[in-house]
């Protein structure tokens, strides 16, 4: 069986969303997004809470109407058509399956719906709810009722709800919020496998950006209702466009620093300045898991070392740097050389990343 | 350590080694079980049980013979099958226009909407004789409600219609009390999801809606069913009380009170409660099958 939407010519574009805003009441949720996601891709849209990445997912199936702006999908007005037209399949957080239905009417709820001369037979129904059923991997379960099923069971059923229209775009709302972290992964892998088989776009909010990163071919980053940056999930780890975006992808460390004819000082160390840095005062952000250690009489920042503590697989070494404490990482069972609790060291950033001060 | 474990059971003063009391209940970590059931049935006893025996036991003065010609009187059938068949259908009217007012209500946000609410609730509070004489009023013959459904030729205060009204209106505000809690507490998201995948607003009310209300929906209509059967106020005003026509059965239980005829009354009485209790059993077991299928 093929989940694939109507063969559509556009290989490229599948998306469009230009110039979008909506505002509630006095308070602007999206404030004129534009992104484009393509045939078959996986796009996940993040931030906190509040970024309105989910008034955006609403706004694509229908259930919110923006302000302002143009939804194209597949070349088409999506915004003239009213929900029940649009034929996305929606994966809500708190699933929001039949409670009366069971798992097997619940999944032919979409096609059951249909006007009687689009509507299957009986036994077409059946058999499609079967291949769903096995497709989630829930083959037994289909006489029984949701309260019946486990969190990750019940989503897997929304899904396959969802997938039943044979939608034209698949969108989740923070599909697993409200699991527990083992299951979230399990499904994660599992999710990702599914949108590769069934080959429909699919647009995924979440304020995970593990997840976000993990799962997607493409994050749009969300803060307050703007889009901050969108790009390939390695791209936006390694080249945060903001401060916000470098924090909310990670830890993060930062230093006051000055960037001068291409090189960059911070207190008594200096090296080359990254391509593109901007000059004068900066920001330099690192993460604290990418720091080379070096001993005292070498180069680098200095850092007390205050503290050693094992975390699992990884070891944290509060120390004191430029007169703020610090807290970095290292991977692996033995420690960095020379780092050793009350003595000094040198570090050097792998990879700063440098933002203008202020 | 072993002489310990082997230590003799204590031997009370009567030779025996105390069983372990059965237990009724499973152990709650809560106190104050025992004075808890203990005031409820004393006060069940007081208010309900204790009335309804005396009831069960009065008519068998005159025999069962006298009880069997009481009920077969053609007067009393007429009376407990006007009373319960308008009662019933009273009670099925109330639910789709309880349902429509409570989605009114709930789903909609307009100016009045506190005052409409606080206006369902006055069939409770009014003395029922009362909202009698006010529905009298208005659909008597001459009164302006009346005058109208004459000139199409229905016949509404002294008419079977007319007690279907009253019973209508003292039924209303159960089936809406009933059904608005439920309904705004109904998971948005899942009409969503209906509606997403391709639900006409029709069938997301019919598949979706309802189904999530219908337990709420069948106790709404069993409370105003029971309350209909006992009405009296109301009705008596509306109904002209024309015996085999339109006479309820609380009202021949009054009648036959004045001509003291007790046994008689209890009589009636007692098959009232019969069939009562046997039709609000009913409409519980279907409550509950109803409730069950979400849930398990």
């Amino acid at each position: 069986m093929s989940f694939r939407p109507a063969a559509s010519t556009d290989e490229a574009l599948a998306l469009e969303i230009r110039g979008v805003s909506k505002q509630y009441g006095r308070f602007p949720a999206l404030k004129n997004v534009s992104l484009q996601a393509r045939d078959r891709e996986f796009l996940a849209l993040l931030g906190p809470s509040g970024s309105g990445k989910t008034t955006l997912l609403r706004v694509l199936a229908g259930l919110e109407e923006p302000d302002a702006g143009e939804v194209r999908f597949g070349g088409e007005d999506f915004l003239a058509l009213p929900v029940r037209q649009r034929k996305v399949g929606m994966v809500f957080q708190h699933y929001a399956l039949f409670r009366h239905m069971t798992v097997a009417q619940n999944i032919a709820f979409g096609l059951t719906v249909r006007k009687r001369s689009e509507k299957p037979s009986r036994s077409e129904i059946a058999d499609r709810v079967a291949d769903l059923l096995s497709l989630v991997q829930m083959e037994d379960l289909g006489k029984r009722f949701p309260a019946q099923l486990s969190g990750g069971q019940r989503q897997r059923v929304a899904l396959a709800r969802a997938l039943a229209i044979e939608p034209r775009m698949l969108l989740l709302d923070e599909p697993f919020g409200a699991l527990d972290a083992q299951v979230r992964r399990e499904l994660r892998r599992w999710l990702r496998e599914l949108h590769d088989r069934a080959g429909v776009t699919t647009v995924f909010v979440t304020h995970d950006q593990e997840e976000a990163l993990d799962l997607a071919d493409r994050v749009a980053i969300l803060k307050d209702g703007e889009l901050i940056q969108l790009g390939k999930p390695n791209e936006v780890y390694e080249h945060p466009a903001t401060p916000f975006v470098f924090d909310f992808l990670g830890q993060s460390c930062r230093l006051p620093g000055m960037v001068d004819g291409g090189r960059l000082r911070v207190a008594d160390w200096e090296t080359a300045a990254p391509a593109g840095a901007p000059q004068g005062a900066v920001e330099v952000f690192f993460r604290p898991d990418e720091v080379d250690f070096a001993p005292a009489d070498g180069a680098g920042l200095v850092a007390q070392i205050q503290g050693i503590a094992r975390r699992g697989p990884d070891v944290r070494i509060d120390c004191l740097v430029e007169g703020a404490t610090m807290e970095l990482q290292a991977h692996g069972p033995s420690l960095p050389t020379g780092v050793t609790s009350g003595l000094p060291v040198r570090i050097r950033p792998q990879r700063p990343q440098l933002y203008p001060a202020g | 350590m072993t002489d310990h474990v082997a230590a003799p059971p204590v031997i009370r003063s009567g030779g025996d080694i105390a069983p372990r009391p059965r237990r009724l209940k499973e152990h709650s970590i809560l106190p104050g079980f025992g004075l808890s059931l203990g005031i409820t049935l004393v006060y069940l006893a007081l208010i309900v049980i204790l009335p309804l025996a005396a009831l069960a036991l009065r008519p068998w003065e005159i025999g069962l013979d006298g009880v069997w010609r009481t009920l077969t009187d053609e007067r009393v059938a007429a009376a407990l099958k006007i009373s319960f068949g308008l009662s019933l259908l009273a009670a099925l009217t109330n639910a789709p226009l309880g349902l429509l007012i409570a989605w009114t209500l709930t789903r909609y946000e307009f100016p009045g909407r506190r005052i409409m609410d606080a206006l369902v609730d006055l069939p409770f509070a009014l003395p029922t004789a009362v909202a009698g004489i006010a529905l009298t009023a208005l659909y008597a013959p001459n009164g302006p409600l009346g005058a109208m459904a004459a000139k199409i030729g229905l016949k509404t205060a002294y008419s079977p219609l007319g007690i279907f009204i009253a019973l209508v209106f003292i039924g209303l505000p159960f089936v809406v009390r009933s059904i608005q809690p439920v309904l705004e507490d109904l998971d948005r998201g899942v009409e969503e999801a209906a509606q997403t995948l391709g639900a006409t607003d029709l069938q997301r009310i019919a598949y979706v809606v309802i189904p999530a209300l219908g337990p709420a929906i069948l106790s709404g209509v069993s409370l105003a069913f029971a309350r209909a059967v006992g009405e009296y106020g109301s009705v008596i005003f509306i109904a002209g009380n024309m015996p085999l026509k339109t006479e309820i059965a609380p009202l021949l239980i009054v009648i036959k009170l004045e001509q003291y005829d007790y046994a008689g009354a209890a009589a009636i009485g007692l098959a009232m409660l019969a069939i009562s209790f046997g039709a609000l059993v009913v409409m519980n077991v279907l409550q509950i099958a109803l409730a069950r299928r979400g849930r398990a």
